[in-house]
């Protein structure tokens, strides 16, 4: 199978803000391109971001931004497929809360590997390729594309990656994408109010009054508050 | 915030404050009470955090879900403006390529500058801090003692709010009754390490930080800070009842748009305006303080960076408040034929005995904080623990290989998640899908950071000095760094290391960073720690010091530095709360001399 390297779909027109539908629009229509060669819209690994400006170091802290916002994004609708298909997986609907895609993890990694920054080229080289690997292996192994993959086939194939030190050596590269993927998936994921609700953060919200840990968290701690005195510790949610 | 443009600046000032920090927010305050007119210099924009600061704001609305990078250092929501380790324009550099000799310089460029994003920790010096050589024979002894500093110790806690407990602890002074608000109540990690700290002897206890936990007494607390000035007493009143208690929800680091914290921005400079004796003029970027033929400071010289022009305010006495690095950096550059190596520096001390404070950390999982039942911790913004220094009788008895104390900050909060996996991933290895998310719920929160913060000992090694080939944009010569820890800030990182190992290990968990590794080989470096301090230090004579008790210089009576730089020694115990109380002091000196007419 043949890797070319193509042209991305041109990145600073999908940029800011397309409207959701839009997007789903696009991405049905290139999906069903897509089952010509899949394989064939991967390579973009070599393809530097098409800005090098950042936020800079006095942008305005109160906005509320969204990926593409600040950087033209990155992927297409091949990569877009397999990074929506691998952070499902890594991150599902559960009763815990919803899938990653429901809250625009895809978008996020997009924007992650589209940042103009050190750390985030050094991870963009690793994500694209990485994507690209385990569309190849998808097709060696099952001779489908990896977002078409029944469950049990996706994860037999991460198995072999998840975690760096059990991999073989000729999946050491493949498991660095891994963890480097899961990382920004659930870094996202956990950034959202759903994430929070499914990790068990309930902060963010103003009190009039700061109460500690629960009674039942001191119990099972063995430990007692001894902080007595203080505010007006009525605990009213005011917001 | 009300400021004015350097056309606009009067004839003459009594005083000319360059930076808005602690140091200079406090002589602002001090002086403009007292009926002085002062015009204050920033090299930073204007801000008001009452519009810029993002409290409520999530993660997922910042780029990259906020994480730090080369534009904001510490992430997108921290307050810091132009500022981290590098700053547009003004380029430092370092005498040595050796990573180990060099120094990290964080400054801010913002109206308030590093006092909008720090931490809030607002410790005392002990009486032992003031006069380390008497005690050990290491480092200098300050010319002050304790009892001469703790009225103002208590004048700024009762200003700006200041939270904590009375423990009766050695060095560890105790605030006056009633001064201090009350402390929050402890955390699940915070109170689990406070009972088995105690085990291995380190005593946890409530914190001092700069956070109303109630709104300060606006009926009574102005009369004590002003006595026999009615007028200070109301416009401090007014400014107190404009200050919400903490809500007790985001972090103190994005600053505080209801005012509960302490920033410049909103506890010093808005009561100081309000005297209307203050004018500020933001982006004025100080170049050189100017001296007339006899030797007196009569203002500064400094770029507008709005227009790139030179431009200059007269005042009959100057405070240099720019932050250590930056007013060594000025005064360097204030030459002239009677001072060819810089104002002030006859001593050729300028620059010299530069300290940052010990730094090193470490990380432990502890099971028992497994999957506990979701709990709001946010609390205060910041900690609420810590352990003030414990062994003074074993190194007093020659026990310690290292002269100084450290105290220990605690970092253990189900702090809002996100930006990048929220546990280790030692701990969830391989894991994803429902798996992955079950972990991520079973192990949030449950591991605890113990950070060191301990005293340095100047030496010859660590100093600053103009580089003699590099400018920043405005063509003024930048501050070139020279750096070295000794072996007492190596042996006490060792054994701050062994005492968290024990202390992780006394809570039932596991150490899963910087597991037995030397102090030498996980020290932060120099200036990491961000409490940079001296370069212009305080003494009892024109041979020994830059300055004098009152933080004058000897050289040049109506010249004063306000910031860090005039430390002889950097105690544990964090710098800002000495750099405002010494700022009043000054402040209060330099009434009293206006009073003499003597500026
Ligand atoms: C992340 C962080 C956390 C911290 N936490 C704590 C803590 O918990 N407790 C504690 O005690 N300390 C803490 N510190 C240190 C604390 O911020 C400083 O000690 C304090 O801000 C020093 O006040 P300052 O007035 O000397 O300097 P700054 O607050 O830095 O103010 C100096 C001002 O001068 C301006 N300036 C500089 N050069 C010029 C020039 N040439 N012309 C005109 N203006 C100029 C700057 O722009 C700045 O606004 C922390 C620091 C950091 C970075
Ligand atoms: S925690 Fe309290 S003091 Fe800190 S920023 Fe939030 S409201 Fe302000």
């Amino acid at each position: 199978m043949s890797i070319k390297n193509v042209q991305a779909p041109d990145s600073a027109k999908l940029g800011s803000r397309l409207s959701r539908r839009e997007v789903l629009k696009w991405f049905a229509a290139a999906t069903a391109a897509m089952q010509l060669d899949p394989i064939e819209n991967l390579s973009l690994a070599a393809t530097p971001v098409t800005s090098d400006k950042g936020y800079g170091t006095d942008p305005d802290l109160t906005g509320h931004y969204e990926p593409g916002d600040f950087w033209p994004l990155t992927f297409n609708a091949a990569q877009r497929q397999i990074v929506t298909a691998l952070a499902d997986l890594i991150l599902p609907a559960d009763q815990l809360g919803p899938s990653a895609s429901e809250l625009q993890v895809p978008d996020f990694i997009d924007e992650w590997v589209s940042a103009p920054y050190p750390s985030q080229q050094a991870d963009r080289e690793k994500i694209l390729s990485g994507i690209e690997w385990l569309e190849k292996e998808s097709h060696t192994r099952f001779r489908k594309g990896f977002a078409t993959l029944k469950e049990t086939q996706m994860s037999a194939l991460i198995d072999d990656i998840c975690w760096p030190p059990d991999a073989k050596p000729a999946h050491k590269k493949a498991a660095g994408f891994f963890q480097s993927f899961r990382n920004i998936a659930a870094g996202a994921y956990y950034s959202t109010e759903p994430g929070w609700k499914a990790i068990g953060y309930v902060g963010n919200v103003s009190l009039l009054g700061f109460n500690g840990p629960p009674p039942e968290v001191l119990k099972k701690l063995g430990v007692e508050q001894t902080v007595k005195s203080g505010p007006v510790f009525k605990n009213e949610i005011f917001e | 915030m009300p400021t004015i443009k350097p056309s606009q600046a009067a004839q003459e000032y009594d005083v000319a404050i360059i930076g808005s920090g602690a140091g200079g927010g406090q002589m602002a305050y001090t002086l403009t009470l007292a009926g002085l007119k002062c015009v204050m210099l920033e090299s930073g924009r204007d801000y008001d955090p009452g519009t810029e600061t993002p409290m409520f704001q999530r993660k997922d609305q910042a780029p990259l879900m906020g994480a730090p990078t080369p534009d904001k250092h510490l992430g997108f929501h921290d307050s810091t403006i132009d500022g981290g380790w590098e700053v547009p324009n003004e380029p430092y550099t370092q005498s040595n390529d050796k990573e180990e000799e060099q120094f990290w310089w964080w400054r801010s460029r913002m109206m308030g500058g590093r006092t909008n994003h720090w931490g809030r920790i607002s410790l005392r010096n002990g009486p032992y801090d003031f006069k380390p050589r008497s005690r050990d024979g290491l480092g200098l002894d300050w010319p002050l003692d304790y009892e001469t500093v703790e009225p103002y110790y208590t004048n700024v806690e009762r200003l700006i709010g200041v939270y904590g407990s009375i423990e009766g602890l050695e060095n560890t002074p105790d605030s006056p009754p009633g001064v201090l608000l009350p402390p929050p109540r402890g955390r699940a990690a915070e109170l689990l390490a406070q009972k088995h700290a105690k085990k291995v002897g380190v005593p946890i206890v409530p914190i001092h930080r700069a956070v109303l936990t109630k709104p300060l007494d606006a009926e009574t607390i102005p009369a004590k800070l002003h006595p026999n000035n009615k007028w200070a007493q109301k416009i401090v009143a007014d400014s107190m009842r404009a200050r919400a208690a903490c809500f007790w929800a985001t972090p103190c680091g994005r600053g505080c748009n209801i005012r509960a914290n302490y920033q410049s921005t909103t506890v010093h400079l808005p009561p100081a305006l309000a005297t209307g004796n203050l004018d500020i003029i933001p982006d004025a970027h100080a170049r050189e303080v100017t001296i007339d033929r006899n030797g007196k400071a009569t203002g500064a010289l400094f770029i507008d960076k709005t227009t790139g022009r030179e431009e200059r305010v007269k005042a009959k006495a100057v405070v240099v408040a720019a932050s250590s690095g930056e007013t060594v950096r000025i005064l360097l550059n204030s030459k002239s034929k009677r001072f060819p190596q810089g104002l002030a520096n006859r001593s050729g001390l300028i620059g010299k005995y530069i300290m940052d404070t010990v730094g090193v950390d470490l990380r432990g999982h502890i099971p028992a904080l497994e999957n506990l039942p979701a709990h709001n911790e946010d609390g205060a913004g910041g900690s609420h623990f810590y352990a003030p220094w414990w062994l003074y009788r074993e190194q007093q008895a020659g026990k310690l290989d290292f002269a100084r104390g450290y105290h220990v900050e605690l970092g253990a909060t189900r702090r809002m998640p996100g930006g990048s996996l929220p546990v280790s991933a030692s701990l969830v290895r391989g894991a994803y899908g429902s798996q992955l998310k079950k972990e991520a719920r079973r192990y949030y929160g449950a591991s605890l950071s113990l950070a060191c913060r301990g005293e340095m000992i100047p030496n010859e090694n660590s100093y600053a000095e103009l580089d003699p080939n590099v400018k920043d944009k405005w063509g003024i010569p930048v501050i070139r760094w020279h750096w070295r820890w000794s072996d007492h800030e190596f042996n006490m990182a060792t054994h701050a290391l062994k005492t968290f190992t024990s202390i992780i290990e006394a809570m039932g968990g596991t150490v899963t960073s910087n597991r037995n590794k030397t102090g030498r080989e996980v020290i932060r470096p120099g200036g990491k720690t961000k409490h940079e301090v001296g370069g212009a230090m305080m003494g009892n004579a024109p041979s020994n010091s830059v300055c004098n008790k009152w933080n004058q210089t000897w050289d040049v009576k109506n010249l004063f530095v306000n910031d860090g730089s005039s430390f002889v020694s950097n105690a544990d115990k964090n710098p800002t709360l000495t750099i405002m109380a010494l700022a009043w002091r000054t402040g209060d000196y330099i009434i009293e001399q206006a009073k003499k007419g003597n500026l």
